[in-house]
């Protein structure tokens, strides 16, 4: 009985002492705790919110026209142009304050041979914003900027009043950039499609020359054919010739003279514009105009001058057929592998060897995995298809080099581990209670997966397919090996036979990225395209994932289960 | 305690002599099953016979002889971990999912040997239903729930499905609930629901057994009670194996009863006889609630 009284009070003791000591201390409670996962929560948010913030404001006011700035500096010389960056420094200047330099778009390449000049705040005599100083966009050379003398038509001066002139440009734009339009339609597609049928014609003379030797009758009668096709080939070159020369000795006619900011004329073809305006005398209403036009440009045209000017569309469209190639590619093999190793495969070491593997895959450089599809897909499989099915056309790799589809299976690879674990935890997570009430129903294996397992796993598939596609469409180092280039003449899917061309290299806008910020000439005017083309990229992911994203909203409803 | 131990021989041969059957078998005893003559006498649906279990290395079963009642409800009671459940998911074959067992001996369903090497264990699967402890509708519509066996087998024949379907669910008590909801999903019906939707899934195929394991036991009161009522419905028309930790639930539901421990079968026979006086005392502790 005492001992037990005793042990009683002992119990109590300890039972005080413990609420004690739990009252007192932070870290018990967990106060630090919460301090310490929300700082690391606050600041993963605060770095994310800033980098897309930063894309964000720099994407989207870069096609904002802005003002046209004339300085005066004190050597007598003037510039006129676009301010891009104005930059403080500490160093002293004249006057023993702090620096302020701006750096001006000038334009007007080919009279100055630059496009950017730094301007010395302190040195500047005068600064002023014409009216009349107009904005222009080239199809070559960069910006112009000047002021408008005199409209030519026919070389005849019919204009020479700035607001004449201006009116005089917009009648008549429209019409000249309607046929420099027609005549590129000609340049690319029609001449095009006869280069096509000349080439089907060679390459059925050097397969039957191949095939029976040359100088054998099958060989006499295409080359027959091929001749044919040559001369076809060249009078449709000359009719096509006549149009184009046609429609540019109609754009000829109409042209305008221009003077600089430090008084040099320049004559300007009309149809080198691409898009004029006085960026002072221009309201908001007008401003929101060309900048609605500069998107759709963006969004729509090729790229021109090195990919520094003009739009990104092959690259859009590139990206989303490398996409979704890629998807199509790693979806059902991660989703076999993933079942495999979940469903059929027994437990065991290799299992768990496999898997590991597995994970660390995805720790393997991406360049890596560039290499590989270089050397895998372009040279051993690419060159095994050239070999059997286009041996016609070589020397000229088919297959045999970079393209959409080996840049498609190349980051299905990459991606292969993220679908994998993604559908192995979602297949984990299927109640052992629903196979075996399959199975009690008499039902196979396979029925059981097919029936059962795989639809309700199918969200978290989904979840592996989204995160694959922002893995995938973000990708850049491997694709420079595969098939991504700088300037690609043709789209993968376009309107000539077979419509598919998975063997062409591609645009992409990641690559374009790249090469924006590291391979222009013409850095800083690409630098503001670096932001838009970032911005467009996540644009494109976020849309991909959003589409996902309700997928898999709408498969998760049917799961949803009722509580009891 | 540790005085005593050993020193005095007859004083722990008369403990042995009390000790109940149920303390002999977990010294490693074997005794023979204790089987009512009135179950000898009813024509047989499955036979199991000289049946050993392992887990791996742990034997969950031993020995054990009993035969099926065809056509009545045979419940089988225990304390948690004697292997009611092992036993029953034995006769459909599901345990040869767990990579790890092992088995000894046969089961034969209407005279045919059930662990015969040849056997086809999925067609062996469709001449059975099973209910499960938990429901577990599987995530489509009421519909195709209660067809999921006749899909399985390829029928595309909706006159048959859809008759199929009524027939189950008015057999499983649910048709007046369900019949303007078909096509909606299963997990959305409450938990008594799914399992009846279950039963009617189980009993689509016109199984020749049915086996539930603990059918009632994750349900509220009165969904056990529609449960309950089912069963005795079912009664007659199926030959019914159903495992239960609920006393009252065997003694209202079952005609025949066996009571197992520790893997082993200790006494068989008609449900009222092992309720109200059973031959062995061990049984009577067991079913008065003494004892486990």
């Amino acid at each position: 009985m005492s001992e037990d009284r005793a042990g009683r009070k002992m119990k109590e003791g300890l039972g005080t002492k413990r609420r004690k000591t739990s009252g007192a201390s932070l870290f018990v409670q967990g106060e630090p705790m919460v301090w310490l996962t929300g700082g690391g929560l606050a600041i993963s948010l605060i770095m994310i919110v800033g980098l897309l913030s930063l894309v964000l404001y720099q994407g989207v006011v870069t096609f904002w026209p802005s003002a046209v700035l004339m300085v005066q500096i004190q050597d007598g010389s003037v510039l006129m142009g676009e301010v891009s960056r104005i930059e403080e420094s500490d160093e002293d200047g004249s006057d023993g304050k702090g620096k302020e330099e701006l750096l001006i778009r000038t334009g007007n390449y080919e009279l100055t041979n630059e496009h950017f000049n730094w301007v010395d705040r302190s040195r500047v005599e005068k600064e002023d914003r014409p009216e009349w100083a107009m904005v222009v966009e080239r199809i070559e050379w960069g910006r112009f900027y000047g002021f408008p003398r005199a409209f030519l038509l026919d070389s005849d001066v019919v204009a020479g009043t700035p607001q004449n002139v201006f009116e005089l440009f917009n009648q008549y734009h429209e019409e000249v950039r309607d046929r420099r339009d027609r005549r590129r339609e000609l340049e690319t597609g029609e001449v095009g499609k006869v280069n096509n049928r000349l080439e089907k014609a060679r390459l059925s003379l050097k397969k039957s020359e191949i095939k029976y030797g040359k100088g054998s009758d099958e060989w006499a009668g295409t080359k027959e054919a091929y001749d044919k096709a040559e001369t076809k080939a060249a009078a449709d070159f000359e009719i096509i010739r006549q149009k184009i020369d046609a429609l540019n000795n109609a754009n000829a006619r109409y042209q305008m003279v221009m003077t600089t900011a430090d008084g040099r004329e320049k004559t300007l073809d009309l149809a080198d514009i691409v898009r004029l305006y006085p960026a002072n005398r221009i309201n908001a209403m007008e401003k929101a105009w060309i900048y609605l036009s500069r998107w759709a440009e963006f969004l729509l045209d090729e790229p021109r001058e090195a990919n520094s000017e003009g739009g990104v569309y092959p690259a859009i469209f590139g990206t989303v057929v490398m996409t979704l190639l890629m998807s199509i590619a790693v979806v059902p093999f991660g989703v076999m592998a993933a079942l495999y190793l979940r469903e059929y495969a027994r437990a065991g070491t290799i299992i768990s060897i496999v898997r590991i593997s597995i994970n660390n895959l995805a720790g393997v450089p991406s360049i890596v995995f560039g290499v590989f599809g270089l050397g895998f897909f372009c040279y051993m499989v690419g060159a095994g298809i050239d070999e059997l099915l286009f041996a016609s056309r070589l020397p000229n790799p088919t297959f045999g080099k970079g393209g959409v589809l080996w840049s498609a299976l190349t980051l299905a690879l990459l991606t292969l581990p993220v679908v994998i674990v993604a559908t192995e935890e979602s297949l984990a997570a299927v109640p052992n209670s629903m196979r075996e009430g399959s199975y009690a129903c008499g039902a196979s294996k396979w029925q059981t997966i097919k029936r059962i397992v795989l639809p309700r796993a199918m969200p978290g598939i989904m979840t592996g397919m989204i995160l694959a596609m922002a893995r995938g469409a973000g990708e850049v180092a491997p694709l420079m090996l595969v098939g991504a280039v700088k300037l690609a003449p043709e789209l993968p899917v376009d309107g000539v036979f077979p419509y598919i061309h998975p063997e062409r290299s591609f645009m992409h806008l990641g690559f374009h990225i790249y090469d924006l910020g590291f391979q222009s000439q013409n850095s800083e005017a690409a630098k503001p395209m670096v932001f838009t083309t970032t911005l467009l990229l996540i644009a494109i992911v976020f849309l991909l994932n959003i589409l996902a994203v309700r997928l898999r909203t709408r498969l998760r409803k049917r799961f949803e289960s009722a509580a009891f | 305690m540790n005085e005593h131990r050993g020193s005095d021989t007859s004083q722990s041969e008369a403990r042995v002599n009390e000790m109940t059957r149920l303390a002999l078998i977990a010294q490693g005893q074997t005794f023979p099953t204790d089987v009512h003559e009135e179950v000898e006498e009813e024509e047989p649906v499955l036979q199991i016979k000289d049946f050993n279990l392992y887990y791996g290395e742990k034997q969950a079963l031993f020995n054990v002889n009993m035969k099926i009642p065809k056509g009545k409800v045979t419940a089988l009671i225990g304390p948690s971990g004697c292997g009611k459940s092992t036993l029953l998911r034995s006769v459909n074959r599901i345990n040869d999912l767990l990579p790890t067992v092992k088995i000894d001996g046969d089961i034969h369903l209407n005279g045919e040997s059930m662990y015969d090497p040849g056997v086809d264990v999925i067609e062996l699967r469709k001449r059975m239903g099973m209910v499960f402890q938990k429901p577990n509708p599987f995530p489509m519509t009421i519909y195709e729930n209660v067809v999921y066996s006749l899909r399985i087998d390829g029928e595309r024949s909706k006159a048959v499905l859809d008759e199929v379907c009524e027939r189950s669910l008015k057999g499983a008590a649910l048709w007046e609930e369900a019949k303007d909801r078909l096509g909606e999903s299963a997990l959305g019906l409450s938990g008594g629901q799914q399992q009846r939707l279950c039963i009617a899934r189980a009993i689509a195929a016109e199984p020749e057994v049915l086996l539930m394991d603990e059918p009632a036991s994750a349900l509220d009161p009165i969904a056990t009670n529609k449960i309950e009522d089912l069963i005795a419905q079912l009664k007659g028309e199926y030959s019914i194996l159903i495992v239960t930790h609920n006393m009252q639930q065997a003694a209202r539901t079952s005609e025949y009863t066996a009571f197992m421990y520790l893997g082993r079968l200790i006494e068989y026979g008609p449900t009222e006889t092992i309720f109200v006086r059973p031959r062995l005392r061990d049984t009577m502790d067991y079913v008065t609630g003494r004892f486990g």
